[in-house]
């Protein structure tokens, strides 16, 4: 009998976990005795941190979308066929088309999602980035805005703990650019008591901050937007007017998760090391799915990724785990509109950011291009 | 007792995955966290305190602290 591994979600960790696996199994591939099946969502494959440039008219959108099937190795059997329920006591996963697929190794991939209805007013009184409507709205937003108080304001938990960062330097760069400077002023609010969760990130962008005149407000977690005041309130008590306000809504995982009871708000406990479902042996969860208390990134979920698929092939082939995942992350942070830096860090290594420089902030836009190479497994 | 295990975490941090978890909780919830990183014993009363919240205690244990909150608003 073949072996089934479904992976659920076609994002970036279930597009480089299926890739990777197709490459690492390709003789059991061949002969049938493994079986590789995604479940997604739709046809298409977004590239997410392309969604930065939208606001600022600095990507065509027809550049943040592949088709998923040419960017998944053929062998994987992909049905744009949501999951519906994860029964972990059958082995099983139904669908909203109707499908029960069983299997013998789950990869969880769903990923996590914004949720700006969870605070009163934000729908109505916020703009983002972090999906593309939203993103276009914020760019009509951008285009009318004629000077006044910008208030960048990032909630937890978020996906790309840099994006915050990111977009307040390119807001400063636009209105720059636009001769707005002068009548404009750029508020960043962050949840807890300094301007990055990251330390030696925070420290680096307080001067940064300081030397553009960029105001900031630390322990602010938003309760309540009033879209008709145009202001915001945090939980600890603070109310700030704005002009525009550009938003990291809070995030939650998948419905699914929630749903099928693996995970409250949709994050799955996972073991730090194996990837494993907490409780299981042939469930394994990688991405921003995990409740795992690293940064949700790309990043994150290409280097569980790789270590998930040096495991289930070890599995399928020598049965035994190949290694452990050590937490590594590295992440760019753009700087500005032509300057960026980076940082990588892993459970036992702090981040030590560099001078940011023009080479970094080329680096990230290649890799823009190059991630569709990184989707294949190919980088 | 929901324990969140942010030792050695240096992304978010052990604040933000306490904020993200007070904000599934219920109220009257405790919730413990558990840091590697000194800073929080100072970080994370002074936001409980701000945002109104209740500290329910700190206690050291070996390598790392043990901080629980419960959720009162
Ligand atoms: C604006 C922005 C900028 C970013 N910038 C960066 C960056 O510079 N660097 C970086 O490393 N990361 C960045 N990220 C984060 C990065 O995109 C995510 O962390 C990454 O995509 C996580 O991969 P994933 O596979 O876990 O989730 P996703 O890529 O989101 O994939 C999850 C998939 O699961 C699918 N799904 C959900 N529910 C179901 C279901 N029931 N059945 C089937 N499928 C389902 C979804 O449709 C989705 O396709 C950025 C994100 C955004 C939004």
């Amino acid at each position: 009998m073949a072996k089934n591994i479904l992976i659920v979600g076609g994002g970036l960790a279930g597009t480089i976990v299926a890739n990777g696996l197709c490459r690492q199994l390709a003789p059991q591939l061949r002969s049938g005795e493994v079986v590789i099946t995604m479940l997604g969502t739709t046809e298409t494959h977004m590239y997410q941190p392309g969604l930065l440039y939208v606001p600022f008219g600095r990507i065509r959108e027809h550049e943040l979308f592949r088709d998923q099937r040419k960017v998944l190795d053929r062998r994987v059997i992909f049905h744009v066929d949501p999951a519906k329920h994860i029964d972990v006591e059958k082995n099983q996963v139904s669908t909203a088309g109707g499908r029960t697929l069983k299997y013998d190794y789950l990869v969880l991939a769903t990923g996590s999602r914004i949720m700006p209805q969870s605070i009163p007013g934000m729908v109505e009184g916020g703009h983002w980035f972090y999906d593309l409507e939203g993103a276009r709205k914020m760019r009509d937003a951008l285009s009318k805005f004629e000077g006044g108080k910008i208030i960048v304001n990032a909630n937890a938990p978020h996906k790309c703990p840099v994006a915050p960062l990111e977009i307040t330097f390119m807001l400063y760069d636009y209105l720059k650019a636009k001769n707005l400077l002068d009548k404009s002023e750029i508020i960043y609010t962050y949840p807890i008591g300094r301007l990055h969760a990251l330390e030696p990130v925070a420290l680096w962008a307080k001067p940064e901050f300081d030397k553009l005149g960029i105001k900031y407000e630390t322990f602010f977690n938003t309760e309540s937007v009033d879209p008709g005041a145009k202001t915001i309130t945090s939980a600890e008590g603070v109310t700030l007017p704005y002009d525009l306000l550009v938003t990291i809504p809070p995030h939650q995982g998948a419905q699914v998760i929630v749903d099928s009871d693996l995970g409250k708000g949709g994050w799955v406990p996972t073991n730090t090391k194996t990837l494993h479902r907490d409780g299981s042996t042939n469930i394994f969860v990688c991405g921003d799915t995990t409740n795992i208390p690293i940064s949700k990134a790309g990043s994150t979920a290409h280097f569980e990724a790789d270590v998930l698929i040096d495991n289930l092939a070890s599995l399928l082939t020598e049965n035994r785990m190949a290694r452990d995942y050590d937490g590594k992350v590295f992440c760019f942070i753009e700087t500005g509109s032509s300057t960026g830096t980076y940082v990588w860090f892993n459970y036992t290594t702090p981040p030590n950011p560099g001078p940011p420089s023009q080479m970094v902030h080329w680096f990230k836009l290649a890799y823009n291009r190059l991630y569709w190479l990184s989707a294949k497994g190919l980088l | 007792m929901q324990t969140i295990d942010a030792r050695g975490a240096f992304c978010p941090g052990p604040l933000m995955e306490l904020i993200a978890a007070l904000k599934l909780s219920a109220i009257g919830d405790q919730i413990e966290i558990l840091s590697t990183d000194k800073g929080s014993v100072a970080d994370v009363p002074e936001w409980v305190a701000k945002v109104g919240h209740k500290m329910v205690g700190v206690t050291e244990k070996g390598d790392h602290w043990s901080i629980v909150v419960e959720k009162a608003k």
